[in-house]
């Protein structure tokens, strides 16, 4: 293996992991605060995807249909808030797992009610579509590019939210003592809303950008809510640092996982074999680092002991 | 109380009646749907040993139901097939007999379940949640692409296995035989929360600190119960394997785990019956609702909804108008 | 338990134009309707009921029930179907994984099964059964016709990716049948994976001078887009799969160009397949798909097995089915020793009609291709 293709997939490691940092950010901010488990957390991943796909079919502009998918996803965040998740916060984590659950089975029909059972189209916008030669002569893709990029870039947005602004002071309040914040005055019901549209509109703006280049369709929030589970256990519950850490860490040994694995059994069996079981194992990697992480560390790698 | 196990005892009458009912009227269907709510039901009573009494919400009990579906898909495999599962460090043959099945089911669901549990009890809360849930699906993408037992494709064994002094094709005696065992889980169940252990085991529930101050290790109960669950649940598994003669990746994943945990939460978390209610419920709603449009999931949702938000104790406990700390 | 019970008889007012029929054939239609794959499923019986339409008969009273893509459910139904419901043909079934649960179960409870799409080696070979008929294809067929046709574009390094499950490693066993250049590589990818960057960095890598894949769903829409993304130019051919009428429209401009093997088309020059196109289209308001056309000719088998025998006679209706007396939308349609279709396997090309991506035919890649396991059927 050269090393240029090495690298090549050390990129490709950074942007998956880069994308599962912006749906796990949501998933452990709304856990740190709210102490909530939302599985529901795939399904505004979902709308955001149709949101984009379908704004941008209907306006022609990939960017309107970006911006769409932030709104709806926002939107869709803040409504379920208002209706459903609000009464969830003082119940046990038994009734929030099923109560988004059932979230899952309802946004998932309603969603295929509205855009049929088909895969919807959606684009890379013309600027970005193509490949660029980077330092080194490796040819990526300048999608993928912009999507380390702009990851990169809402990560430290939401480290400055969260350090130096009024509203990140009062989600830090919120998340050591929740008497002490409505005691000064604040409206903890709104911070509540706000803090859970905050995290929906990531997701909404990971499944756009996600959805661009793979495929819009009915379900494909929940393979990727997993892997945002594993990444926020792996980085501890309601971390931002974890979740950024847990997130590269499950892409790159994701990515490289299964390239190195399959070269790795070759090197002691025939070519066949050792894809297949390569394969195999590399579909198993994250989740045995996840019980590693877990066994050496019970609270995650940035947790709180408890 | 008194009007729980009112409740209790109608509900045990419906299982039976209603397969009886349809077995009068020719309607063998009603009586596989029935099996089907004693066979979720089984595999409900043994998460709710761990869930109810234990506190440990097990997000990956699907592991131990989909083992326990292997192992009777493969030893029936391997009987119809006249080839030995190994023959190394000695012979083991297959078999269709589920008196023999059953034992091998429970000793694997339990062994995996030991592992698992000494893995993730170290853990606690979410964290538990979770990690349950990633051996679960380390054991689904397993199955998946393991090709000797024919990986996604699954397994079929085409012939459902024996039991002495009974034709188990017949849908009414299977369905006695699940329902003998469903029972028999129920009186361990029961027998369970009445001894040390199960007192033991709640105490370290609701105050783990007291419990420890008593001069026992929590760590060791809660493994012991989730050991228990574990088996439990491997058996029901292997009788579901057998009532559709076919086992595959499915049963082991995280959706599977999600519906065992939903029939535990409809009927009432740490009641006794709430598996049965909750299977009960689950499987009419998914024929019923079926019926009213093709979109019948969304409506599964929505009806889910109003039970987490306003029955609580679930169905059990809005019948029986008690509410119950989980 | 009316579970998605939809019963459609209907169409008396043509009635008189029915020839005779002896008995009504009561026939379960068990197919995926809900979840993902769910477009599969619904062109399936859309085809089906189509062609009961045209035919104009009222002999056929169809039931049909949603497995949701789960092989349990999909054994339930088929117990109910044959228990409760007492169907004489059971069909509907997509996935082969839910085919090998259900099939030898219904057939060797004495039903009729006709396979609309899934068509699993075993099915084929060791555990054929005579009343098992598959009108679709043998699972390897389109991927045989993808290696043949790599022969003759003079492709000789491929580079061969599918999913690690058993359909995946038979399409890449089908593709090295009739393939006789190198292998530039050889990947299997996880099941359900949505990103394929690092397995194109391989592609790139790879010096290969073609890229055979197998990834239905949206395994494949994923896979094309990020493939046009990527700037590697190295030509692509797979199975119809990918390019189904259905899929093409979510792929776009990336599946441009690109070729395919399937054995329909909607471009298909016979009376059957234009008759078909129209009136699917004038019924339904989109175009019809590969799966839609399997269904329609499932539909035609049976009613011209109807018209020669009577469905209590087995012999007689199986030995009806077996001549396959129907007008196929694909042409020149015939049963093997197994039960499994002799057809022509076309080279399609991806185009743009209007705003319409769908495929056109540019070649034939094998003649009447029967299967690999004919021999191993002992019926």
């Amino acid at each position: 293996m050269s090393v240029m293709l090495l690298i090549e997939q050390v990129l490709n490691g950074l942007q998956y992991g880069v994308m599962l940092f912006l749906m796990a950010a949501g998933l452990t901010l709304v856990f740190g605060v709210m102490g909530l488990i939302n599985l529901a957390h795939g399904s505004l991943y979902m709308v955001g995807a149709f949101a984009c796909a379908g704004v941008a079919a209907a306006t022609g502009s990939f960017w309107l249909g970006l911006a769409a998918s932030l709104a709806a996803a926002a939107a869709a965040g803040a409504l379920v808030e208002v209706a459903v998740i609000r009464r969830l916060y003082d119940r046990d984590h038994l009734d929030q797992v099923l109560a988004t659950f059932a979230l899952i089975l309802v946004f998932s029909e309603g969603t295929r009610w509205l855009f049929g059972s088909f895969p919807l189209y959606l684009s890379v916008p013309e600027v970005l579509s193509g490949a660029v030669t980077l330092p080194g002569g490796i040819e990526y893709s300048l999608y993928r590019l912009a999507i380390i990029v702009a990851g990169f870039a809402v990560a430290a947005g939401l480290f400055w939210l969260i350090g130096r602004t009024r509203l990140g002071v009062r989600i830090r309040a919120g998340e050591s003592d929740r008497e002490m914040i409505a005691a000064l005055g604040v409206d903890i019901r709104k911070l509540y809303t706000v803090v859970f549209a905050l995290g929906a509109a990531l997701a909404g703006l990971a499944g756009a950008l996600v959805g661009t280049i793979q495929s819009v369709q009915v379900g494909m929030g929940e393979p990727v809510l997993i892997l945002a589970f594993v990444v926020i256990v792996i980085g501890g519950i309601g971390s931002i640092k974890g979740a950024l850490v847990g997130a590269l860490l499950v892409g790159m040994t994701d990515t490289l996982g299964k390239v190195l694995l399959p070269v790795a059994f070759g090197t002691v069996m025939d070519a066949s074999d050792a894809t297949a079981i390569g394969s195999a194992l590399a579909s198993m990697l994250i989740y045995i680092l996840m019980a590693g992480v877990l066994i050496y560390r019970p609270q995650g790698l940035f947790g709180e002991a408890h | 109380m008194l009007r729980e196990s009112w409740i209790n005892a109608v509900l045990l009458a419906a299982l039976v009646a209603v397969p009886l009912w349809a077995l009068a009227a020719g309607e063998p269907f009603v009586i596989t749907l029935a099996t089907k709510v004693a066979i979720f039901a089984l595999a409900g009573v043994g998460l709710n040993l761990a869930l109810g009494l234990g506190g440990l919400i097990s997000f990956g009990h699907a592991a131990f139901f989909g083992l326990g579906g292997y192992v009777a898909g493969i030893l029936a495999w391997h009987e119809a097939n006249a080839m030995p599962v190994t023959t190394l460090p000695f012979t083991i043959e297959g078999t269709n007999e589920m008196l023999a099945i059953w034992p091998v089911a429970m000793l694997v669901a339990g062994l995996a379940a030991a592992l698992i549990g000494a893995l993730s009890l170290r853990t606690s809360g979410v964290y538990f949640i979770m990690v349950t849930l990633a051996f679960a699906q380390m054991l689904y993408y397993f199955a998946i692409s393991w090709p000797a037992y024919g990986g996604e494709d699954g397994l079929s064994f085409y012939v459902r296995n024996t039991f002495p002094g009974a034709n188990t094709f017949d849908p009414i005696q299977f369905f006695a035989i699940c329902l003998v065992l469903l029972a028999g889980a129920l009186a361990l169940s029961w027998a369970i929360r009445r001894s040390r252990f199960g007192l033991a085991l709640m105490g370290a529930r609701q105050n783990a600190q007291r419990v420890v101050s008593l001069g026992i290790r929590p760590f060791g109960i809660r493994l012991t119960a989730f050991v228990i669950s574990g088996m439990i649940t491997g058996l029901a598994g292997a009788l579901y394997a057998d009532l559709n003669r076919f086992v595959s990746p499915q049963m082991l994943s995280w959706h599977m785990s999600g519906e065992i945990m939903i029939f535990v939460i409809l009927g009432g978390v740490g009641r006794l019956y709430g598996p049965i209610a909750g299977a009960g419920l689950f499987i009419l709603l998914e024929h019923l609702l079926g019926g009213v449009s093709e979109y019948w999931q969304a409506l599964l949702g929505l009806l889910l909804l109003v039970v987490v938000l306003f029955a609580r104790g679930g169905l059990i406990g809005v019948l029986s108008k008690e509410a119950r700390d989980g | 338990m009316n579970l998605l019970k939809s019963t459609a008889a209907a169409m008396t007012a043509l009635a008189l134009a029915v020839p005779a029929q002896a008995e009504d054939v009561k026939v379960g239609m068990i197919t995926t309707l809900s979840g993902g794959g769910a477009g599969l499923g619904i062109d399936v019986r859309d085809g089906f009921q189509l062609a009961l339409k045209l035919a104009g008969t009222d002999g056929v009273e169809l039931i049909v029930e949603d497995d949701q893509r789960k092989p349990d459910v999909a054994v339930q139904l088929a117990d109910k179907m044959i228990q409760s419901e007492q169907v004489d043909v059971l069909t509907g079934i997509i996935w082969s994984n839910l085919a090998m649960a259900v099939v030898p179960a219904a057939t060797a409870q004495g039903k009729f099964y006709l396979s609309p799409n899934a068509g699993p080696s075993a099915l084929a070979g060791a555990r054929c059964h005579e009343n098992y008929f598959n009108v679709a294809w043998q699972n390897d067929n389109l991927h045989e016709a993808a290696g043949a046709y790599a022969n003759d574009a003079g492709f000789s390094n491929s580079f061969i990716m599918a999913p690690n499950y058993p359909a995946g490693q038979d399409a890449l066993a089908g593709y090295k049948r009739f393939y006789e250049g190198d292998l530039a590589g050889e990947v299997y990818t996880k099941l359900g994976q949505s990103d394929y960057a690092s397995e194109i960095a391989q592609i790139r890598a790879s010096g290969a001078d073609s890229v055979f894949f197998f990834l239905p769903g949206g395994m494949g829409i994923a896979f094309m887009k990020q493939y046009a993304e990527s700037g590697v130019d190295i030509p692509l051919v797979g199975p119809a799969f990918s390019f189904d009428q259905g899929i093409l429209q979510a792929v776009g401009a990336a599946a441009l160009g690109v070729k395919n093997t399937s054995q329909w088309s909607k471009d298909l020059d016979n009376a059957a397949n234009r008759t078909f196109v129209d009136a699917f289209q004038e019924e339904y308001g989109r175009l019809p798909s590969l799966y839609a056309s399997q269904g329609y000719d499932t539909a035609n088998l049976l009613l011209s097995a109807m018209e020669k025998a009577d469905v209590a006679d087995q012999d007689a209706f199986r030995a009806a089915l077996k001549e396959a007396d129907f007008a196929s939308t694909r042409g020149d349609f015939a049963f093997n020793t197994n039960h499994h279709p002799i057809q022509d396997i076309y080279v399609r090309e991806v185009i743009q009609e209007g705003d319409v991506f769908t495929n056109k035919i540019v070649g034939v890649a094998l003649e009447d291709r029967g299967d690999a396991y004919a021999a191993e059927c002992n019926m």
